[in-house]
């Protein structure tokens, strides 16, 4: 199945999780997408500093790394995160927007490397940096209990 | 941030909350529902992270407290998927490797059904701020 970046971004926002957390799309290249994640008091996990919790900067870099799967293949194809690793380098900054960007720099028959940088304004002073891989599944998950 | 005995608002969003042992020792608790669906049926990778995340907190919450409490900031987190999050109740628990005095090394596992069966793993370095000692007259 062809992947059509177009069609996604032009629907804007995404359902399920990344809706819940009002992820939304906001540039992509051949090999690389980029996601925005609007300041929201629900997202803290820190009330005294008022800052976000790690889980919704994983959750927006899964999701840019899996579009730059795509983007990179050139079609959508079925996949699971293998394993993803996060470096906070500092706390997003309270109230700013976050913009999450994956690139996928290689992909073999089932496996994809990504990485990617979040930052909450100037992408020369990032929050995080992620490392991780996907792999195919088909069109069936072969991996459940 | 001072690591809460409540849980913070993303702990809200996710919808999971917190059950104890009788010595106090914390397990989340992740029902399934539309907040946190990656693909249709599925749990978003995403949001078993933040579960595995607010595990591995309530525990040092719970490990620091003993020891006269301190803030945590998060460094480095890597987590493992091991198997689709299917349409279940989560639980997840966490365990201190090493609590020392600047830096505490924290492993924690979600499951369904069998605990013995993860579905996901993560590995999490945190930075830890002791209170300064009070110096005694």
């Amino acid at each position: 199945m062809r992947f059509d970046i177009d069609r996604f971004a032009a629907a804007g926002g995404f359902g399920g999780h990344g809706g819940r957390l009002g992820m939304r799309y906001h540039a992509h290249g051949p090999d690389w997408a980029e996601l925005a994640l609007p300041y929201d008091p629900a997202l803290v996990g820190d009330p005294e500093s008022g800052v976000i919790a790690s889980g919704p900067i994983i959750t927006i870099m899964d999701m840019a790394t899996s579009l730059a799967v795509w983007l990179k293949r050139g079609r959508f194809v079925a996949h699971a995160t293998l394993d993803l690793r996060v470096d906070y380098l500092r706390p997003a900054t309270p109230g700013a927007t976050v913009i999450g960007r994956g690139e996928c720099y290689r992909v073999t028959h089932s496996i994809a490397f990504v990485r990617g940088q979040a930052h909450d304004g100037n992408p020369d002073d990032p929050v995080a940096h992620v490392t991780g891989t996907f792999m195919t599944t088909g069109l069936r998950d072969t991996r459940q209990p | 941030m001072n690591p809460p005995q409540t849980l913070p608002p993303y702990a809200h969003l996710l919808g999971c909350t917190i059950e104890r042992t009788p010595d106090g020792v914390p397990e989340l608790i992740l029902p399934f529902a539309d907040d946190v669906i990656g693909r249709p049926g599925f749990l978003h990778g995403g949001a078993i992270a933040g579960l595995l995340e607010v595990a591995a907190i309530a525990m040092l919450a719970h490990g620091l407290e003993e020891e006269g409490g301190g803030r945590i900031k998060p460094v480095t987190v890597t987590v493992d998927f091991m198997r689709g999050g299917r349409d279940h109740t989560t639980r997840a628990a966490a365990r201190i490797v090493r609590l020392g005095r600047r830096i505490a090394n924290v492993e924690a596992i979600a499951w369904q059904d069998d605990r013995d069966r993860p579905i996901a793993a993560a590995r999490m370095t945190y930075r830890i701020s002791r209170p300064e000692p009070v110096l005694s007259e």
